[in-house]
């Protein structure tokens, strides 16, 4: 069955990948492809960390992305439509 | 309710192309829902619901204003997600197209400073508003990846491409940040 194995991937082609492996979108096949490249690859490992670490500090983000005019504009709004 | 404000400004610059307008949109949005918010049936979830009526408002103005971009330029220009110069060549004997400069692991005390948070608010500042708004609702907001394209109205693979080129462009950002 070594003939059917499927084809290594190459560091270039996990990078292409990563955000489907990510999004869980990736065919079985190349999840199982991506996964056995990784093992053996401090590189990858370390690219796939770093989009880790992008996502979170993304996500970190959340709180603190409103600005304080934005906040006054919209609430005033708010509060315009009450009395209307 | 405001800590949806950003993301629907962002979502509006995608559609209209112009900040001042987005930001009316987005305010339009808020009075649309605050008016209509007894006729919320709970089919969708809220913020579904919210971002639908965002764009349905976005569009509507975009044409109006005869500024909407085609289709084919919401996706953008293709760009390696990593320096090609980065990689082995294709014929090398025994790695392949494999790192010839590999990525290290970023250190964790710097990764959380005030400075770092800067330099990712900056990456994302600077994507085309197409990602932006992609990249703002998955990662920033926290949406699942099919609200994300349901509240855009895009396809999922769409919606997946641009998330790609986003996250790709902020982490190229933040190494060229934090190991220049």
């Amino acid at each position: 069955m070594i003939g059917l194995r499927a084809p290594r991937m190459s560091c270039r082609e996990l990078v292409t990948l990563v955000t489907e492996y990510l999004e869980g979108s990736l065919a079985a096949r190349d999840r199982r492809r991506f996964e056995r490249h990784i093992r053996g690859c401090d590189g990858c490992t370390a690219y796939l960390e770093q989009m880790r670490d992008t996502i979170r500090l993304a996500g970190s983000l959340r709180e603190s992305d409103v600005s304080p005019q934005a906040r006054r504009e919209l609430l005033a709004a708010f509060r315009d439509w009450k009395q209307s | 309710m405001d800590r949806y404000e950003g993301s629907l400004v962002r979502i509006a610059m995608m559609y209209v192309g112009d900040r001042v307008v987005a930001e009316e949109v987005a305010q339009e949005t808020w009075l649309a829902v605050l008016k209509g918010i007894d006729r919320f049936e709970g089919r969708s979830s809220l913020k579904t619901w919210l971002f639908r009526i965002l764009t349905n408002r976005a569009k509507t103005r975009a044409e109006r204003e005869r500024r909407q971009l085609p289709l084919s330029a919401l996706l953008g220009d293709e760009e390696p997600e990593v320096a090609l110069d980065r990689f082995l060549p294709p014929d090398h004997p025994e790695r392949p197209l494999g790192w010839a400069a590999p990525p290290r692991a970023w250190p964790e005390e710097r990764l959380l400073s005030h400075e770092t948070t800067e330099a990712l608010r900056r990456a994302i500042a600077e994507l085309p508003p197409a990602q932006q708004a992609v990249i703002g609702l998955r990662d920033v907001e926290g949406f699942a990846p099919e609200e994300v394209a349901d509240a855009l109205g895009i396809t999922p693979g769409n919606e997946r491409v641009l998330l790609h080129r986003a996250r790709s462009h902020v982490r190229a950002a933040l190494e060229e940040y934090l190991e220049p």
